[in-house]
């Protein structure tokens, strides 16, 4: 199980952002070869983002690219460059037909064997930025083994309902609740879209609070200031570590007495609770208490 | 050729300076006999009035020659009018071959250039930077400069290096009979901590006042037992490059970065306990670690002594709010520390040789334990560079970045690894400001880097395992691998710049820069 609380993006045409942007220490990372770059220098950010990605010093981050979008020429010469070059996924915008995840699933298969890359190891974060994308979430997040997580879009997508960004973030309310329903229909990730005023930082703390308790679990951070913010939020409090420390220590002594149920405060406790017990302590940075 | 403790190769004497005394090590050199004074003179009970007319009737009163030595003070910075006003002055009275003995120069006093080519003024001992620096890397001046720390410079005044014959202290307000204060005036500048040692050593001390008001004013800084004349002018300086506005805690996430690592060392330092004492500045860096800080003292109920230095609004905040008992202010930045400083009795204002001077019975930055400082560039012996800039022209002086250095428990340079693509980080540094025996830990973007030789404060970063903590070797061998090898700086043999280390030993010079083709 991976952390993705915050997955920053990066400009694909800034060497200093791609080279620098792990020592803020998100979670993941987001090479940006899409909107943050001119359509005239689309070829230089992909050579650039590649040759960064090359040296790979990313620290212990989660590395992704967002390449262009697949109703654009660029997707393929975007993969061709990046996959060889050493990710964890790639994140693919306005995706809204699961039929465009068998294409893409195709196309990495194609390059992982090219690459020498074990099959499958290009793992697929989906940002669905429009009604139809939001509608098919759950088609869209099981059509390939390979999507890991989803996203709902911000801007274009309230544009898509006819309606715009605000600062309660009403419009984007049932969105949210829906790609988490379907994330966790699908198995897969359900992590937020940015939260763009980035000197707003008790809006932002508001915000990540909200869509924890919908059960996000993580945001996109267009800011690195905004990231111990998120992480802050995402950390679970002691009185949580206390008790996930509590079922995860009954669930190891059940299993090494070799008893399938577990007791802890005296209630039962079932697998998934103690998986998510395991969880925040991962949160919480203390995931060799997990492992041992 | 000598070699001096850090192993920099000087020779026995400059021309322009004098012997060199090479650097022996931060705390080797003594001083033997007595401070030297300025001259005694009698004032009786008929002369109750020192107003001359104007600058030029108190150059000729003073009795300023050719050859001589005039002091000045930096407490106007960038607005200052004073200095060129009196230098112009002495150019239209014919007087030359000056030795200028300010305590800084700024941007502003690029006007004294032309000065410096007609021969007013001969040599200069004080930093230099901008144009002027540039001017003298270039060799454009006769004789070296000589850069001295802000507790280097009044040592030097006290023990006779240098013998001001008079000194001009800008006064932002002033009464008939001498009495100057750095508050309560359109000019108001704060603390006038510089211009003590000026006031009490100089053979004659004009002051320079746009605010002349009945005798006695209040709030005196320097009082009438030290000052020979008084002149009022228009203006004294610019009041919006006297002062600085708010400064606002930056949101460059590198910088905040570098910030809360510095923060972080601090906090897991043993120096962070009740009654910690610091000085952080006021850039842009120094003030973020300063907010951070703060957010610990809170979080673990701690409360400090006494904050120490140049003091900003931010501290003054810090001393309404109780997490430092003192302000011990030698220059005040913006108008909050201004105001401050005028009001209340725990702002208190100290003399530079009060702060820093190492030859007395004992100054402030003894007493520090933490200091955040900058640095154009460090090596791997954590010897830093302020005075020159990466292509080997003089660009800053060193302040006190020596003394708190020296002084202070904890002293943590805090800089981004790369300036663009100029790497902070260096196998050796071009010239050395202050040794690596009294730097204690460099922080970067990439973490914390701490002196081998502080085993106890990297095992207290490790037990605290809350920053990354990286060798001076892997640090050194990041910045390489990013930037790539630096071209070296081509140089002439002729020294154009002295750098002193505080106790007036030679810790390094400075050459020419070689003609670019």
């Amino acid at each position: 199980m991976r952390l993705r609380r915050t997955m920053l993006y990066l400009p694909g045409n800034n060497p200093n952002m791609l080279l620098r942007g792990h020592l803020f220490n998100p979670d993941g990372l987001v090479l940006d070869l899409e909107d943050a770059v001119a359509m005239r220098e689309k070829d230089a950010a992909r050579i650039l983002v590649r040759d960064v990605l090359r040296q790979g010093n990313f620290g212990t981050c989660e590395v992704t690219v967002r390449i262009n979008g697949m109703d654009t020429s660029y997707w393929k010469e975007d993969l061709e460059a990046v996959v060889p070059a050493g990710i964890h996924g790639i994140r693919v915008p306005k995706v809204e037909d699961p039929k465009d995840m068998v294409l893409l699933d195709e196309t990495l298969s194609e390059i992982e064997t090219r690459a020498g890359i074990p099959l499958g190891k290009t793992l697929v974060f989906c940002l669905l930025e429009t009604a139809k994308g939001i509608w098919r979430a759950y088609e869209i997040a099981t059509a390939s083994k390979r999507v890991t997580a989803i996203i709902p879009g911000g801007e274009d997508l309230t544009a898509d309902l006819r309606t715009n960004r605000s600062a309660e973030g009403t419009e984007l309310e049932g969105v949210r609740k829906m790609l988490v329903l379907a994330a966790r229909a699908a198995g897969v990730d359900a992590l937020d879209t940015v939260f763009p005023r980035i000197t707003d930082d008790e809006g932002l703390r508001k915000e990540v609070g909200f869509i924890k308790q919908l059960g996000f679990d993580g945001k996109s951070v267009i800011h690195p200031n905004q990231i111990p913010i998120i992480h802050d939020v995402f950390t679970p409090t002691e009185k949580e570590i206390e008790k996930a420390k509590r079922i995860v220590a009954a669930a190891k002594e059940a299993a090494e007495r070799g008893l399938g149920a577990v007791s802890v405060d005296g209630r039962m406790v079932d697998r998934p609770v103690v998986k998510r017990a395991e969880f925040t302590l991962i949160r919480a940075g203390l995931s060799e208490e997990v492992l041992s | 050729m000598i070699r001096n403790a850090l192993g920099r190769e000087l020779p026995e004497s400059i021309p322009g300076y004098g012997v060199v005394k090479p650097f022996l090590g931060h705390d080797k050199r003594v001083p033997e006999g007595n401070r030297d004074g300025g001259r005694i003179k009698a004032t009786f009970g008929n002369q109750t009035d020192k107003v001359l007319p104007d600058i030029k009737a108190a150059i000729a009163a003073s009795g300023l020659k050719s050859g001589m030595t005039v002091s000045f003070h930096h407490h106007l910075r960038n607005g200052d009018y004073v200095v060129n006003m009196v230098i112009d002055a002495c150019a239209e009275m014919g007087i030359r071959d000056l030795t200028l003995f300010p305590t800084a120069l700024f941007g502003v006093h690029k006007k004294l250039i032309p000065h410096i080519k007609s021969g007013v003024i001969r040599r200069i001992m004080g930093s230099v930077n901008g144009p002027i620096g540039q001017l003298v890397s270039e060799g454009g001046m006769e004789e070296p400069v000589v850069l001295r720390s802000h507790g280097g410079r009044p040592r030097a005044v006290t023990c006779g290096d240098v013998h001001i014959d008079v000194a001009f202290l800008a006064a932002p307000r002033a009464d008939r009979y001498g009495n100057l204060s750095g508050v309560g005036s359109k000019s108001a500048c704060g603390s006038l901590g510089y211009a003590f040692t000026d006031a009490m050593y100089a053979d004659c001390v004009v002051a320079v006042t746009d605010c002349l008001q009945p005798y006695p004013i209040g709030n005196v800084s320097i009082s009438q037992l030290y000052v020979d004349f008084v002149v009022a002018v228009e203006s004294i300086g610019d009041p919006a490059g006297i002062v600085s506005g708010t400064t606002q805690i930056t949101r460059d996430p590198l910088r905040l970065l570098i910030s809360r690592y510095a923060a972080q060392l601090i906090e897991a330092s043993p120096y962070f306990k009740n009654g910690i004492s610091f000085q952080t500045g006021a850039g842009g860096i120094p003030l973020a670690v300063t907010a951070f800080m703060k957010e610990a003292m809170k979080r673990r109920e701690v409360k400090g002594s006494f904050g120490l230095g140049g003091i900003t609004g931010y501290f003054v905040d810090l001393l309404k709010e109780g997490y430092v008992e003192r302000l011990l202010d030698v220059q005040s930045f913006d108008l909050e520390a201004v105001r401050s400083i005028a009001s209340n009795p725990d702002h208190v204002e100290i003399s530079a040789d009060w702060y820093a001077n190492p030859w007395n019975k004992g100054c402030a930055v003894n007493m520090l334990d933490v200091v955040i400082l900058g640095a154009t560039e460090l090596d791997k012996d954590f010897n830093a560079n302020v005075n020159t800039e990466a292509d080997g022209a003089l660009l800053h002086g060193i302040g006190g970045h020596q003394d708190t250095a020296a002084g202070a428990k904890l002293t943590i340079i805090s800089q981004p690894l790369l300036r663009g693509r100029i790497p902070c980080v260096v196998d050796s540094v071009y010239s050395v400001t202050t040794p690596g025996e009294v730097v204690d830990a460099v922080v970067t973007e990439y973490g914390v880097t701490i002196n081998p030789r502080r085993q106890d404060l990297i095992d207290a970063a490790k037990e605290a395992g809350n920053f990354p903590l990286l060798s001076m070797e892997e640090l050194l061998a990041k910045a390489k691998d990013l930037v790539g090898p630096m071209e070296p700086v081509q140089t002439e043999e002729r020294i154009v710049g002295v750098i002193e280390w505080r106790d007036g030993t030679v810790i390094d010079v400075v050459r020419q820069l070689k003609a670019k083709a």
